[in-house]
């Protein structure tokens, strides 16, 4: 059994005293692990990092094994993070999401495309945090999870939304919400519009990212017994302490 | 076909120990061993002793997290080291790698690890909080973060750098590059993009 595609790195645990296992977004092959030689020596050292782009060759005798991986570096992302606190905690909240979340081994439709350009809006656009949100909401809806955020789910409306059900993630208006808006999710501004051309205030990244991560942990996580990694939490702190600081 | 022992179990026994050892496999855990056992008086006794001797007496800093014969270690009980720089390290193999750059007079603080969101490695996990403590309690002026150049390493600092802002010390991090005798062409990506934006003026 052999292979060659190219991934995102997610994971890297210690495997022998050199060896590493190494799990792998791959655009044709899904959430995909192997085993790399000398991986935890210096000369890969710096090529597995999470987030980081590879081209990997697979071989394995039978397709059931684990299967030994050739990684190559395509492009050093994590380094180009390493001095923002903000977007290494996003690069590193989304490689854990999709550690955690996504199937071992089962191709996901546009995942791989997805995450590589939420991946060079996090290195380059000053308007990365609300890239992220919308890519939790697309990652949700890959699973399964998708929020309709289009029309109100009590009167049909397309203006006006402000709330999100917690439970059916279908949003909800402002004059529609009457007496359960305590019980709702406030549903931030941008999420209404198609596109961020300017950056999205802290309080609403919060807000957006406190929403995906309500379905994630209801849908994705809690039935597994797992919290939503550390990663994410962090970066949801991050972007409330930034709201707190600066204000709105 | 049983495989027979080539000697008794006490030496097997030793073999399999050693082979436990970061860079021994079986073949040169059976290597070492006949060494030892050719050499008894001049390295296996000596090494035993040494051994039983570190086992002993060898124990974990209560300040800093290093490993001494002495607790508060050596580094830490050093007046003539400055106690207004502290350097947050990992690992004790990072210290002690910074000792032998001769570079730091300071005192130090073992974090013994980093954190890490897979792993389900966090803060508590960590030295962490007793180094909140020490930079509050210990007057001192400027934390060196000397963490790896890894995406859990820099997470750890930048956990760092927030936890330590409201105790008013600098913090600063090791930069972050070219090595010394480092050619631009066999460095990777990742390493020359560093560099580059942490040029400096000549």
């Amino acid at each position: 059994m052999e292979w060659r595609d190219e991934g995102i790195v997610l994971a890297v645990r210690k495997h022998s005293e050199s060896s590493v296992i190494v799990s792998v977004l791959t655009e044709q092959h899904g959430r995909h692990a192997g085993l790399v030689r000398g991986g935890g020596g210096r000369r890969l050292r710096g090529v597995l990092q999470s987030g980081n782009q590879v081209a990997v060759a697979w071989r394995a005798r039978l397709a059931d094994h684990l299967g030994n991986y050739q990684v190559e570096l395509v492009r050093a992302r994590a380094a180009a993070v390493l001095d923002d606190a903000a977007r290494l905690a996003a690069v590193t909240a989304a490689c854990a999401l999709i550690e955690r979340a996504f199937p071992e081994r089962e191709p996901v439709a546009d995942a791989f495309p997805a995450l590589v350009a939420m991946l060079d809006a996090i290195e380059a656009s000053p308007v990365w945090p609300s890239r992220y949100v919308r890519w939790e909401m697309t990652l949700l809806a890959e699973l399964g999870y998708a929020l309709d955020l289009e029309r109100c789910a009590v009167t049909g409306a397309t203006a006006g939304l402000a709330f999100v059900s917690p439970s059916s993630g279908r949003a909800v208006t402002a004059a529609a919400a009457g007496p359960y808006r305590e019980r709702l999710l406030p549903l931030p501004a941008f999420l209404g519009r198609a596109e961020d051309a300017a950056v999205v205030p802290a309080a609403e990244i919060a807000a957006g990212l406190a929403l995906t991560g309500h379905f994630l942990s209801a849908n994705v996580f809690n039935h597994r017994t797992k919290p939503l990694p550390a990663a994410r939490l962090r970066l949801l702190d991050y972007f409330h302490a930034q709201a707190t600081k600066y204000g709105a | 076909m049983r495989r027979v022992s080539s000697g008794g179990p006490e030496i097997e026994r030793l073999i399999q120990l050693l082979a436990k050892l970061p860079g021994l496999g079986p073949r040169s855990a059976r290597r070492a061993a006949l060494h030892l056992i050719k050499n008894r008086d001049a390295v296996m006794t000596p090494l035993a002793q040494a051994l039983k001797t570190a086992a002993e007496q060898i124990r974990v800093c209560g300040v800093c997290g290093n490993l001494d014969t002495h607790d508060p270690c050596a580094i830490c009980t050093d007046i003539s080291r400055d106690a207004k720089t502290l350097c947050v390290v990992e690992e004790v193999a990072d210290l002690w790698a910074l000792e032998r750059a001769a570079m730091f007079n300071g005192r130090y603080h073992v974090l013994g690890g980093t954190l890490s969101a897979l792993d389900g490695i966090g803060p508590d996990d960590l030295n962490i909080p007793k180094l909140v403590a020490r930079v509050r309690e210990a007057g001192v002026a400027e934390v060196v973060l000397a963490t790896n150049a890894t995406v859990d390493g820099q997470t750890t600092a930048h956990y760092l750098a927030g936890a330590l802002a409201a105790a008013g010390v600098a913090v600063t991090r090791l930069a972050h590059g070219v090595p010394v005798g480092g050619e631009l062409d066999y460095l990777d990506d990742g390493t020359l993009a560093a560099a580059f934006r942490g040029r400096k003026a000549l």
